[in-house]
Protein backbone atom coordinates (compact mmCIF):
# COMPACT_ATOMS: atom_id res chain seq x y z
CA UNK A 1 0.00 0.00 0.00
CA UNK A 2 1.47 3.59 -0.80
CA UNK A 3 0.89 5.20 2.49
CA UNK A 4 1.63 9.20 0.46
CA UNK A 5 -1.32 7.97 -2.14
CA UNK A 6 -3.68 8.62 1.65
CA UNK A 7 -4.13 12.36 2.59
CA UNK A 8 -6.09 14.60 4.40
CA UNK A 9 -8.73 14.41 7.75
CA UNK A 10 -11.79 13.18 7.38
CA UNK A 11 -14.87 13.71 9.65
CA UNK A 12 -17.80 11.56 9.58
CA UNK A 13 -20.74 13.91 10.83
CA UNK A 14 -23.60 11.97 12.66
CA UNK A 15 -27.04 13.31 12.05
CA UNK A 16 -30.45 12.52 13.66
CA UNK A 17 -33.40 14.21 12.69
CA UNK A 18 -31.69 16.38 10.47
CA UNK A 19 -29.88 17.79 13.27
CA UNK A 20 -26.35 17.17 13.52
CA UNK A 21 -24.68 15.86 16.47
CA UNK A 22 -22.61 17.55 18.89
CA UNK A 23 -20.42 14.92 19.24
CA UNK A 24 -19.43 15.69 14.91
CA UNK A 25 -18.33 19.31 15.90
CA UNK A 26 -15.90 17.95 18.81
CA UNK A 27 -14.76 15.95 16.21
CA UNK A 28 -14.10 18.90 14.60
CA UNK A 29 -12.12 20.44 16.69
CA UNK A 30 -9.42 17.95 17.08
CA UNK A 31 -9.79 17.23 13.35
CA UNK A 32 -8.74 20.98 12.69
CA UNK A 33 -5.72 20.28 14.91
CA UNK A 34 -4.39 17.32 12.73
CA UNK A 35 -4.81 18.80 9.69
CA UNK A 36 -3.14 22.16 10.91
CA UNK A 37 -0.11 19.80 12.42
CA UNK A 38 -0.04 17.57 9.26
CA UNK A 39 0.10 20.49 6.39
CA UNK A 40 -3.14 19.09 5.49
CA UNK A 41 -7.16 19.88 4.89
CA UNK A 42 -10.22 18.69 6.83
CA UNK A 43 -13.48 17.42 5.22
CA UNK A 44 -16.66 16.32 7.06
CA UNK A 45 -18.76 13.33 5.34
CA UNK A 46 -22.37 14.75 5.97
CA UNK A 47 -25.18 11.93 5.23
CA UNK A 48 -28.82 12.29 5.67
CA UNK A 49 -31.87 13.83 4.39
CA UNK A 50 -32.63 17.36 4.77
CA UNK A 51 -29.48 18.12 6.28
CA UNK A 52 -27.40 20.76 3.69
CA UNK A 53 -28.51 23.87 6.02
CA UNK A 54 -26.01 22.62 8.33
CA UNK A 55 -22.85 22.96 5.51
CA UNK A 56 -22.03 26.48 6.71
CA UNK A 57 -22.29 25.62 10.48
CA UNK A 58 -19.81 23.12 10.12
CA UNK A 59 -17.33 25.12 8.13
CA UNK A 60 -17.58 27.95 10.61
CA UNK A 61 -16.66 24.86 13.65
CA UNK A 62 -13.52 24.66 11.54
CA UNK A 63 -14.35 22.39 8.15
CA UNK A 64 -12.65 23.30 4.76
CA UNK A 65 -14.91 21.43 3.23
CA UNK A 66 -18.28 19.98 3.46
CA UNK A 67 -19.20 17.15 1.39
CA UNK A 68 -23.01 16.84 1.81
CA UNK A 69 -25.27 13.49 0.38
CA UNK A 70 -28.57 14.60 1.02
CA UNK A 71 -31.26 11.40 0.07
CA UNK A 72 -34.37 10.30 1.20
CA UNK A 73 -33.04 6.93 1.66
CA UNK A 74 -30.49 8.49 4.60
CA UNK A 75 -33.77 9.65 6.87
CA UNK A 76 -33.04 7.43 9.51
CA UNK A 77 -29.66 5.79 10.22
CA UNK A 78 -29.13 2.09 8.54
CA UNK A 79 -26.57 0.17 8.23
CA UNK A 80 -26.27 -0.77 4.64
CA UNK A 81 -27.13 2.64 3.00
CA UNK A 82 -24.94 4.83 5.26
CA UNK A 83 -21.99 2.65 4.25
CA UNK A 84 -22.10 2.54 1.01
CA UNK A 85 -22.91 6.18 0.88
CA UNK A 86 -19.50 7.16 3.01
CA UNK A 87 -17.84 4.26 1.06
CA UNK A 88 -18.40 6.22 -2.24
CA UNK A 89 -16.69 9.72 -1.07
CA UNK A 90 -13.70 7.72 0.71
CA UNK A 91 -12.70 5.27 -1.97
CA UNK A 92 -12.66 8.03 -3.91
CA UNK A 93 -11.05 10.77 -1.39
CA UNK A 94 -8.21 8.20 0.16
CA UNK A 95 -8.35 9.89 3.01
CA UNK A 96 -5.52 9.46 5.65
CA UNK A 97 -7.32 9.71 8.70
CA UNK A 98 -11.21 9.15 8.99
CA UNK A 99 -12.91 10.21 12.91
CA UNK A 100 -16.08 8.86 13.94
CA UNK A 101 -18.40 9.68 16.70
CA UNK A 102 -18.25 6.64 18.96
CA UNK A 103 -21.82 6.33 19.60
CA UNK A 104 -23.99 3.82 18.35
CA UNK A 105 -24.59 4.63 15.01
CA UNK A 106 -20.92 5.49 14.88
CA UNK A 107 -19.85 1.94 16.50
CA UNK A 108 -22.12 0.52 13.66
CA UNK A 109 -20.75 2.26 10.60
CA UNK A 110 -17.31 2.27 11.40
CA UNK A 111 -16.34 -1.53 11.93
CA UNK A 112 -18.63 -2.13 8.31
CA UNK A 113 -16.93 0.66 6.34
CA UNK A 114 -13.04 -0.55 7.72
CA UNK A 115 -13.77 -4.01 6.67
CA UNK A 116 -15.30 -2.68 3.63
CA UNK A 117 -11.71 -0.85 3.32
CA UNK A 118 -9.91 -3.51 4.62
CA UNK A 119 -8.11 -1.01 7.31
CA UNK A 120 -8.11 -0.78 10.68
CA UNK A 121 -10.31 0.89 13.17
CA UNK A 122 -9.26 1.82 16.80
CA UNK A 123 -12.80 2.05 19.09
CA UNK A 124 -13.94 3.82 21.68
CA UNK A 125 -10.54 6.74 21.60
CA UNK A 126 -10.11 9.14 24.36
CA UNK A 127 -6.75 10.42 23.01
CA UNK A 128 -5.59 11.03 19.57
CA UNK A 129 -1.89 12.73 18.34
CA UNK A 130 -0.61 13.11 15.41
CA UNK A 131 3.01 12.75 14.02
CA UNK A 132 4.09 15.31 11.52
CA UNK A 133 4.43 12.58 9.04
CA UNK A 134 0.70 11.86 9.69
CA UNK A 135 1.11 8.98 11.57
CA UNK A 136 -1.95 8.75 13.96
CA UNK A 137 -1.36 7.64 17.91
CA UNK A 138 -4.67 6.42 18.82
CA UNK A 139 -5.01 6.06 22.60
CA UNK A 140 -8.04 4.33 24.24
CA UNK A 141 -9.25 2.43 27.55
CA UNK A 142 -9.44 -1.32 27.82
CA UNK A 143 -10.15 -4.12 30.53
CA UNK A 144 -13.03 -1.89 31.86
CA UNK A 145 -10.72 0.93 32.04
CA UNK A 146 -8.41 -0.15 34.44
CA UNK A 147 -5.04 0.14 31.46
CA UNK A 148 -4.78 2.31 28.35
CA UNK A 149 -3.43 1.11 25.26
CA UNK A 150 -2.36 3.24 21.85
CA UNK A 151 -2.73 1.96 18.44
CA UNK A 152 -1.05 2.73 15.38
CA UNK A 153 -2.15 1.40 11.81
CA UNK A 154 1.80 1.02 10.86
CA UNK A 155 1.10 -0.03 6.95
CA UNK A 156 -2.71 0.25 6.08
CA UNK A 157 -4.27 3.89 5.71
CA UNK A 158 -7.24 5.04 5.98
CA UNK A 159 -6.04 4.70 10.10
CA UNK A 160 -9.58 5.13 11.77
CA UNK A 161 -10.54 5.74 15.20
CA UNK A 162 -14.35 6.19 16.50
CA UNK A 163 -14.19 8.51 19.20
CA UNK A 164 -15.58 9.10 22.79
CA UNK A 165 -18.30 11.76 22.61
CA UNK A 166 -17.57 14.16 25.47
CA UNK A 167 -13.72 13.96 25.06
CA UNK A 168 -13.00 16.45 22.21
CA UNK A 169 -13.49 20.07 22.74
CA UNK A 170 -15.46 21.74 20.05
CA UNK A 171 -13.79 24.66 18.24
CA UNK A 172 -16.26 28.46 18.77
CA UNK A 173 -17.89 29.17 15.81
CA UNK A 174 -16.32 31.33 13.43
CA UNK A 175 -18.94 32.64 10.99
CA UNK A 176 -15.96 34.34 8.91
CA UNK A 177 -14.41 31.26 8.09
CA UNK A 178 -14.55 30.19 4.47
CA UNK A 179 -14.82 26.65 2.99
CA UNK A 180 -16.51 24.87 0.15
CA UNK A 181 -19.79 22.66 -0.01
CA UNK A 182 -19.86 19.54 -2.45
CA UNK A 183 -23.08 18.27 -2.88
CA UNK A 184 -22.74 14.32 -4.32
CA UNK A 185 -25.41 12.06 -5.33
CA UNK A 186 -26.41 8.98 -4.00
CA UNK A 187 -27.29 5.78 -5.44
CA UNK A 188 -28.74 3.11 -3.59
CA UNK A 189 -27.66 -0.20 -4.13
CA UNK A 190 -31.33 -1.64 -3.11
CA UNK A 191 -30.52 -5.41 -3.01
CA UNK A 192 -27.71 -4.98 -1.04
CA UNK A 193 -29.82 -3.45 1.40
CA UNK A 194 -32.13 -6.17 3.75
CA UNK A 195 -32.94 -4.23 6.38
CA UNK A 196 -36.00 -1.99 6.82
CA UNK A 197 -37.33 -0.44 9.34
CA UNK A 198 -41.01 -1.59 10.49
CA UNK A 199 -41.25 1.31 13.37
CA UNK A 200 -39.37 4.41 15.04
CA UNK A 201 -39.79 4.86 19.01
CA UNK A 202 -38.10 7.97 20.25
CA UNK A 203 -37.77 8.30 24.00
CA UNK A 204 -38.98 11.42 24.87
CA UNK A 205 -35.95 13.97 25.02
CA UNK A 206 -35.54 15.36 28.48
CA UNK A 207 -34.06 18.75 28.32
CA UNK A 208 -31.98 17.58 31.31
CA UNK A 209 -29.67 15.23 28.99
CA UNK A 210 -26.61 14.42 31.65
CA UNK A 211 -24.06 14.56 28.51
CA UNK A 212 -24.99 18.06 27.63
CA UNK A 213 -25.17 19.55 31.43
CA UNK A 214 -22.73 22.00 32.46
CA UNK A 215 -23.55 21.33 36.56
CA UNK A 216 -23.66 17.22 37.53
CA UNK A 217 -25.03 16.41 40.90
CA UNK A 218 -24.09 12.97 40.89
CA UNK A 219 -25.73 10.57 43.26
CA UNK A 220 -23.55 7.51 44.64
CA UNK A 221 -24.65 4.28 46.75
CA UNK A 222 -24.05 6.45 49.72
CA UNK A 223 -27.11 8.59 48.35
CA UNK A 224 -30.68 6.95 49.98
CA UNK A 225 -34.29 7.30 49.53
CA UNK A 226 -34.35 9.85 52.49
CA UNK A 227 -31.08 12.14 51.55
CA UNK A 228 -32.02 12.02 47.17
CA UNK A 229 -34.35 15.51 47.81
CA UNK A 230 -30.83 16.52 49.07
CA UNK A 231 -28.93 16.06 45.91
CA UNK A 232 -32.59 17.29 44.17
CA UNK A 233 -32.70 20.56 46.08
CA UNK A 234 -28.67 21.17 45.38
CA UNK A 235 -29.22 20.55 41.78
CA UNK A 236 -31.86 22.98 41.71
CA UNK A 237 -29.86 25.92 43.39
CA UNK A 238 -26.80 25.43 41.11
CA UNK A 239 -29.14 24.57 37.82
CA UNK A 240 -27.96 21.44 37.64
CA UNK A 241 -28.90 18.27 36.26
CA UNK A 242 -29.12 14.82 38.37
CA UNK A 243 -26.61 11.92 37.58
CA UNK A 244 -25.33 9.32 39.39
CA UNK A 245 -23.14 5.93 39.16
CA UNK A 246 -23.87 2.24 38.69
CA UNK A 247 -24.88 1.25 42.13
CA UNK A 248 -27.87 4.26 41.97
CA UNK A 249 -29.17 2.82 39.14
CA UNK A 250 -29.37 -0.94 40.69
CA UNK A 251 -30.81 0.37 43.71
CA UNK A 252 -32.87 2.01 41.94
CA UNK A 253 -32.25 5.79 42.71
CA UNK A 254 -31.58 7.31 39.30
CA UNK A 255 -32.89 5.72 35.25
CA UNK A 256 -30.39 4.37 33.80
CA UNK A 257 -30.01 6.93 31.21
CA UNK A 258 -28.59 9.04 33.95
CA UNK A 259 -25.75 6.70 34.79
CA UNK A 260 -22.47 7.90 34.20
CA UNK A 261 -19.37 5.57 33.99
CA UNK A 262 -17.84 2.73 31.45
CA UNK A 263 -21.44 1.25 31.06
CA UNK A 264 -22.97 4.90 31.44
CA UNK A 265 -21.94 7.94 29.30
CA UNK A 266 -19.08 9.85 29.70
CA UNK A 267 -19.64 13.60 31.00
CA UNK A 268 -17.27 16.26 30.89
CA UNK A 269 -19.31 19.28 32.70
CA UNK A 270 -18.08 22.72 34.13
CA UNK A 271 -19.04 21.22 37.63
CA UNK A 272 -19.45 17.52 38.63
CA UNK A 273 -20.07 17.44 42.76
CA UNK A 274 -20.54 13.37 43.55
CA UNK A 275 -22.61 13.20 46.62
CA UNK A 276 -21.94 9.68 48.30
CA UNK A 277 -20.10 8.18 44.85
CA UNK A 278 -16.94 5.83 46.01
CA UNK A 279 -15.45 5.95 43.03
CA UNK A 280 -15.00 3.14 41.23
CA UNK A 281 -12.70 3.09 38.37
CA UNK A 282 -15.52 2.37 35.85
CA UNK A 283 -16.85 5.50 37.17
CA UNK A 284 -13.95 7.38 36.88
CA UNK A 285 -13.94 6.20 33.74
CA UNK A 286 -16.54 8.57 32.39
CA UNK A 287 -16.57 11.80 34.37
CA UNK A 288 -12.73 12.41 35.37
CA UNK A 289 -12.24 14.56 32.30
CA UNK A 290 -14.70 17.42 33.92
CA UNK A 291 -13.46 20.53 34.62
CA UNK A 292 -13.50 21.13 38.36
CA UNK A 293 -14.58 17.93 40.79
CA UNK A 294 -15.85 18.45 44.59
CA UNK A 295 -16.98 14.99 46.20
CA UNK A 296 -18.48 14.48 49.68
CA UNK A 297 -18.24 11.11 51.19
CA UNK A 298 -17.74 9.76 54.62
CA UNK A 299 -15.28 7.40 53.60
CA UNK A 300 -12.47 9.33 54.24
CA UNK A 301 -10.30 7.01 51.71
CA UNK A 302 -13.26 7.04 49.02
CA UNK A 303 -10.75 6.76 45.61
CA UNK A 304 -13.32 9.57 44.05
CA UNK A 305 -11.37 11.75 46.22
CA UNK A 306 -8.40 11.10 44.22
CA UNK A 307 -9.51 12.93 41.40
CA UNK A 308 -11.58 15.61 43.58
CA UNK A 309 -10.83 19.13 43.28
CA UNK A 310 -12.05 20.04 46.59
CA UNK A 311 -13.44 16.74 48.84
CA UNK A 312 -14.92 16.68 51.97
CA UNK A 313 -15.02 14.00 54.27
CA UNK A 314 -17.87 14.40 55.93
CA UNK A 315 -22.08 13.46 56.41
CA UNK A 316 -24.07 13.99 53.23
CA UNK A 317 -27.43 15.06 56.12
CA UNK A 318 -25.21 17.87 57.21
CA UNK A 319 -22.97 19.08 54.65
CA UNK A 320 -25.37 19.38 51.69
CA UNK A 321 -28.24 21.30 53.78
CA UNK A 322 -25.29 23.73 54.98
CA UNK A 323 -24.08 24.35 51.05
CA UNK A 324 -27.63 24.56 49.88
CA UNK A 325 -28.08 27.53 52.21
CA UNK A 326 -24.42 29.15 51.33
CA UNK A 327 -25.02 29.12 47.80
CA UNK A 328 -28.85 30.81 48.48
CA UNK A 329 -27.16 33.15 50.84
CA UNK A 330 -24.57 34.02 47.98
CA UNK A 331 -27.07 34.42 45.25
CA UNK A 332 -29.00 36.76 47.18
CA UNK B 1 -32.56 -23.72 11.38
CA UNK B 2 -29.18 -23.14 12.42
CA UNK B 3 -27.97 -20.85 14.58
CA UNK B 4 -24.06 -19.89 15.34
CA UNK B 5 -23.24 -17.86 18.46
CA UNK B 6 -19.52 -16.64 18.82
CA UNK B 7 -18.40 -16.34 22.38
CA UNK B 8 -15.30 -15.18 24.13
CA UNK B 9 -13.20 -15.94 26.80
CA UNK B 10 -12.20 -13.20 28.99
CA UNK B 11 -10.42 -12.42 31.89
CA UNK B 12 -13.40 -10.94 34.75
CA UNK B 13 -12.35 -7.11 34.65
CA UNK B 14 -13.82 -6.52 37.77
CA UNK B 15 -11.43 -8.54 39.38
CA UNK B 16 -8.56 -6.93 37.70
CA UNK B 17 -5.53 -5.13 39.92
CA UNK B 18 -3.36 -2.51 38.53
CA UNK B 19 0.72 -3.05 39.84
CA UNK B 20 0.59 0.14 40.81
CA UNK B 21 4.84 0.19 40.77
CA UNK B 22 5.03 -1.08 37.29
CA UNK B 23 1.64 0.33 36.01
CA UNK B 24 0.34 -3.20 34.13
CA UNK B 25 -2.07 -5.44 34.82
CA UNK B 26 -1.87 -8.16 37.07
CA UNK B 27 -3.94 -11.01 35.90
CA UNK B 28 -3.00 -13.66 38.08
CA UNK B 29 -5.36 -15.28 39.46
CA UNK B 30 -7.92 -13.53 37.81
CA UNK B 31 -10.70 -15.22 36.05
CA UNK B 32 -11.76 -16.23 33.01
CA UNK B 33 -15.29 -15.97 31.95
CA UNK B 34 -17.81 -16.57 29.14
CA UNK B 35 -18.08 -12.54 27.88
CA UNK B 36 -21.20 -11.45 29.08
CA UNK B 37 -22.74 -9.89 25.98
CA UNK B 38 -21.81 -13.16 24.62
CA UNK B 39 -23.83 -15.29 27.20
CA UNK B 40 -26.51 -13.01 26.53
CA UNK B 41 -26.35 -14.01 22.83
CA UNK B 42 -25.94 -17.66 23.46
CA UNK B 43 -29.02 -17.12 25.61
CA UNK B 44 -31.15 -15.47 22.70
CA UNK B 45 -30.01 -18.62 20.32
CA UNK B 46 -30.77 -21.10 23.24
CA UNK B 47 -34.73 -19.21 22.93
CA UNK B 48 -34.46 -20.28 19.19
CA UNK B 49 -33.81 -23.88 20.27
CA UNK B 50 -36.51 -24.06 22.41
CA UNK B 51 -39.25 -22.44 20.28
CA UNK B 52 -38.09 -23.67 16.73
CA UNK B 53 -35.98 -26.67 17.40
CA UNK B 54 -32.86 -24.67 16.24
CA UNK B 55 -29.44 -26.59 16.38
CA UNK B 56 -27.17 -24.37 18.24
CA UNK B 57 -23.54 -24.37 17.34
CA UNK B 58 -20.86 -21.88 19.46
CA UNK B 59 -17.56 -20.71 17.90
CA UNK B 60 -14.56 -19.19 19.49
CA UNK B 61 -11.34 -18.30 18.77
CA UNK B 62 -8.67 -18.47 21.63
CA UNK B 63 -6.35 -20.76 23.38
CA UNK B 64 -7.24 -24.60 24.39
CA UNK B 65 -8.42 -22.86 27.74
CA UNK B 66 -11.41 -21.69 26.02
CA UNK B 67 -12.38 -24.84 25.60
CA UNK B 68 -13.72 -24.56 28.89
CA UNK B 69 -16.61 -21.76 27.79
CA UNK B 70 -17.60 -24.30 25.07
CA UNK B 71 -18.42 -26.80 27.79
CA UNK B 72 -20.11 -24.12 29.68
CA UNK B 73 -22.50 -23.56 26.37
CA UNK B 74 -22.86 -27.03 26.13
CA UNK B 75 -24.20 -27.47 29.73
CA UNK B 76 -26.69 -24.18 29.01
CA UNK B 77 -27.90 -26.24 25.80
CA UNK B 78 -25.71 -25.87 22.98
CA UNK B 79 -25.63 -28.65 20.55
CA UNK B 80 -22.01 -28.21 19.07
CA UNK B 81 -18.82 -26.34 19.84
CA UNK B 82 -16.00 -25.64 17.95
CA UNK B 83 -12.66 -23.70 18.89
CA UNK B 84 -10.64 -22.18 16.61
CA UNK B 85 -6.95 -22.92 18.45
CA UNK B 86 -3.81 -22.39 15.96
CA UNK B 87 -0.96 -20.50 16.95
CA UNK B 88 -1.85 -18.62 13.18
CA UNK B 89 -4.61 -16.59 14.85
CA UNK B 90 -2.40 -15.56 17.75
CA UNK B 91 -2.03 -11.74 18.08
CA UNK B 92 -5.02 -10.67 15.87
CA UNK B 93 -6.84 -7.10 16.36
CA UNK B 94 -10.78 -6.97 15.40
CA UNK B 95 -10.46 -7.55 11.55
CA UNK B 96 -7.85 -9.99 11.80
CA UNK B 97 -10.40 -12.13 14.44
CA UNK B 98 -13.16 -11.31 11.66
CA UNK B 99 -11.45 -12.71 9.40
CA UNK B 100 -11.02 -16.11 11.22
CA UNK B 101 -14.80 -16.23 12.25
CA UNK B 102 -15.79 -15.50 9.20
CA UNK B 103 -13.85 -18.58 7.29
CA UNK B 104 -14.80 -20.83 10.72
CA UNK B 105 -18.95 -19.73 9.43
CA UNK B 106 -18.78 -20.31 5.58
CA UNK B 107 -17.57 -23.60 6.67
CA UNK B 108 -21.00 -24.49 8.83
CA UNK B 109 -23.18 -23.34 6.11
CA UNK B 110 -26.20 -23.46 5.45
CA UNK B 111 -27.16 -21.31 8.36
CA UNK B 112 -30.06 -18.50 9.42
CA UNK B 113 -28.95 -16.37 12.28
CA UNK B 114 -25.50 -15.04 13.71
CA UNK B 115 -25.19 -14.24 16.94
CA UNK B 116 -22.49 -12.30 18.81
CA UNK B 117 -22.35 -10.22 22.09
CA UNK B 118 -22.55 -6.32 21.67
CA UNK B 119 -18.77 -6.04 22.99
CA UNK B 120 -16.05 -7.99 24.98
CA UNK B 121 -15.22 -6.78 28.66
CA UNK B 122 -11.52 -7.11 27.87
CA UNK B 123 -11.25 -5.16 24.13
CA UNK B 124 -14.63 -3.10 24.59
CA UNK B 125 -14.37 -2.91 20.94
CA UNK B 126 -18.18 -3.75 19.77
CA UNK B 127 -16.38 -4.14 16.38
CA UNK B 128 -15.75 -7.88 15.36
CA UNK B 129 -20.03 -8.25 14.82
CA UNK B 130 -20.28 -5.45 12.44
CA UNK B 131 -16.67 -6.74 10.40
CA UNK B 132 -17.37 -10.67 10.59
CA UNK B 133 -20.79 -9.12 9.18
CA UNK B 134 -19.46 -7.05 6.29
CA UNK B 135 -16.49 -10.14 5.24
CA UNK B 136 -19.28 -12.98 5.14
CA UNK B 137 -21.62 -9.98 2.92
CA UNK B 138 -24.59 -10.29 4.97
CA UNK B 139 -26.67 -7.51 6.86
CA UNK B 140 -26.04 -6.49 10.37
CA UNK B 141 -28.18 -5.42 13.35
CA UNK B 142 -26.49 -4.29 16.50
CA UNK B 143 -27.29 -3.20 20.06
CA UNK B 144 -30.44 -5.86 19.41
CA UNK B 145 -32.76 -5.66 22.53
CA UNK B 146 -34.91 -8.83 21.09
CA UNK B 147 -35.84 -10.80 18.51
CA UNK B 148 -38.77 -12.75 17.27
CA UNK B 149 -38.55 -15.09 14.40
CA UNK B 150 -41.55 -15.37 11.02
CA UNK B 151 -41.78 -18.70 9.33
CA UNK B 152 -40.62 -16.91 6.17
CA UNK B 153 -37.66 -16.60 7.04
CA UNK B 154 -37.36 -13.10 8.01
CA UNK B 155 -36.98 -11.81 11.99
CA UNK B 156 -38.20 -8.47 13.56
CA UNK B 157 -35.03 -7.53 15.68
CA UNK B 158 -35.80 -4.73 18.22
CA UNK B 159 -32.53 -2.26 18.08
CA UNK B 160 -32.30 0.28 20.79
CA UNK B 161 -29.75 3.08 20.76
CA UNK B 162 -29.17 6.58 22.93
CA UNK B 163 -32.53 8.20 22.41
CA UNK B 164 -34.75 5.70 20.05
CA UNK B 165 -35.43 2.30 19.12
CA UNK B 166 -36.14 0.68 16.07
CA UNK B 167 -38.06 -1.72 15.00
CA UNK B 168 -36.25 -3.56 11.94
CA UNK B 169 -37.51 -6.35 9.60
CA UNK B 170 -34.46 -8.43 8.11
CA UNK B 171 -33.81 -11.14 5.92
CA UNK B 172 -32.43 -13.91 7.42
CA UNK B 173 -29.02 -14.58 7.21
CA UNK B 174 -28.09 -11.59 9.52
CA UNK B 175 -25.59 -11.20 11.95
CA UNK B 176 -27.31 -9.62 15.14
CA UNK B 177 -25.02 -8.30 17.83
CA UNK B 178 -26.64 -8.66 21.46
CA UNK B 179 -27.13 -6.33 24.51
CA UNK B 180 -25.89 -7.89 27.18
CA UNK B 181 -28.28 -5.72 29.69
CA UNK B 182 -31.55 -6.38 27.89
CA UNK B 183 -30.79 -10.72 28.63
CA UNK B 184 -30.70 -12.40 31.45
CA UNK B 185 -29.21 -15.84 30.83
CA UNK B 186 -30.30 -19.09 32.06
CA UNK B 187 -28.16 -21.50 34.42
CA UNK B 188 -26.65 -24.54 33.08
CA UNK B 189 -28.43 -27.62 34.53
CA UNK B 190 -26.92 -30.62 36.27
CA UNK B 191 -28.06 -32.47 33.53
CA UNK B 192 -26.12 -30.49 31.31
CA UNK B 193 -22.76 -30.13 33.16
CA UNK B 194 -23.06 -34.14 33.15
CA UNK B 195 -23.78 -33.92 29.13
CA UNK B 196 -21.38 -31.75 28.59
CA UNK B 197 -17.90 -33.38 30.63
CA UNK B 198 -19.43 -36.70 29.37
CA UNK B 199 -20.71 -37.25 26.02
CA UNK B 200 -20.13 -33.71 24.00
CA UNK B 201 -16.95 -33.28 22.28
CA UNK B 202 -15.43 -29.76 21.77
CA UNK B 203 -14.03 -29.59 18.02
CA UNK B 204 -10.47 -27.94 17.35
CA UNK B 205 -10.34 -26.40 14.10
CA UNK B 206 -6.68 -24.94 12.90
CA UNK B 207 -6.37 -22.27 10.55
CA UNK B 208 -5.69 -25.07 7.60
CA UNK B 209 -9.38 -26.24 8.18
CA UNK B 210 -11.02 -23.09 7.50
CA UNK B 211 -9.54 -22.11 4.15
CA UNK B 212 -8.92 -18.12 4.53
CA UNK B 213 -5.54 -16.35 3.15
CA UNK B 214 -3.35 -16.83 6.07
CA UNK B 215 -1.62 -13.45 5.69
CA UNK B 216 -5.45 -12.17 6.53
CA UNK B 217 -5.21 -13.90 10.02
CA UNK B 218 -3.72 -13.32 13.76
CA UNK B 219 -0.60 -10.41 14.09
CA UNK B 220 -0.02 -10.62 10.37
CA UNK B 221 -3.36 -9.69 9.15
CA UNK B 222 -4.04 -7.03 11.82
CA UNK B 223 -3.82 -3.59 10.28
CA UNK B 224 -3.97 -2.11 13.93
CA UNK B 225 -0.91 -3.03 16.61
CA UNK B 226 -0.55 -1.80 20.07
CA UNK B 227 2.22 0.54 20.35
CA UNK B 228 2.12 0.78 24.25
CA UNK B 229 0.08 0.16 27.11
CA UNK B 230 -0.39 1.79 30.40
CA UNK B 231 -2.10 2.12 34.07
CA UNK B 232 -4.63 4.82 33.58
CA UNK B 233 -3.13 8.23 35.27
CA UNK B 234 -5.56 9.48 37.17
CA UNK B 235 -5.88 13.27 37.89
CA UNK B 236 -3.96 15.24 40.40
CA UNK B 237 -5.58 15.31 43.45
CA UNK B 238 -6.91 18.16 44.83
CA UNK B 239 -7.54 19.19 48.50
CA UNK B 240 -9.87 16.83 50.75
CA UNK B 241 -10.44 17.96 53.97
CA UNK B 242 -11.04 15.63 56.78
CA UNK B 243 -11.79 16.89 60.17
CA UNK B 244 -13.85 19.74 59.23
CA UNK B 245 -17.71 20.52 60.21
CA UNK B 246 -20.32 20.30 58.05
CA UNK B 247 -20.33 24.42 57.97
CA UNK B 248 -17.02 24.30 57.37
CA UNK B 249 -17.14 22.11 54.73
CA UNK B 250 -19.74 23.67 52.71
CA UNK B 251 -17.92 27.42 52.77
CA UNK B 252 -15.12 25.88 51.97
CA UNK B 253 -16.98 24.23 48.70
CA UNK B 254 -18.64 27.56 48.60
CA UNK B 255 -15.36 29.46 47.82
CA UNK B 256 -14.22 27.07 45.19
CA UNK B 257 -17.31 27.50 43.31
CA UNK B 258 -16.66 31.11 43.45
CA UNK B 259 -13.30 30.90 43.07
CA UNK B 260 -14.20 29.57 39.52
CA UNK B 261 -16.76 31.06 38.41
CA UNK B 262 -19.05 28.06 38.59
CA UNK B 263 -21.81 29.95 40.41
Amino acid sequence: MELSAYKNVYVIAETRDGKVQDVSYQLLGKGREIADKTHSSLHVILAGYNIKNAAQDLIAHGADEVIVIDSRDLQEYLTEPYVQAVYSVVEERKPNIILVGATSIGRDLAPRLSARLRTGLTADCTKLEVEEDGSLFMTRPAFGGNLMATIISPNHRPQMSTVRPGVMKKLEADSQRKGTVTNVTFQLDRPKSLVEIVKVIRKVQSSDRIEDAKILVSVGRGICQETYPLAVELAKVLNGTISGSRASVDCGTIEQARQVGQTGKTVRPNLYIALGVSGAIQHLAGMEESDFIVAINKDRYAPIFKVADVGIVGDIKQVVPALIEEIKKYKQ
Amino acid sequence: MRVICCLKQVPDTTEIKIDPVKGTLIREGVPSIMNPDDKAGLEVALQLKDKYGAEVVVLSMGPMQATEIIREAFAMGADRGILLSDFKFAGADTLATSSALAGAIRKLEPYDIIIMGRQAIDGDTAQVGPETAELLDLPQVSYVKSLEYKEDGTCLVTRKVEDRSYVLRVKTPVVLTVLGEEVEPRYMSVAGILKAFREMEVEIWSADKIDVDVTTLGLKGSPTQVKQSFGKQLKAAGHTYDNVSAAEGAKLILEALIDKNLL
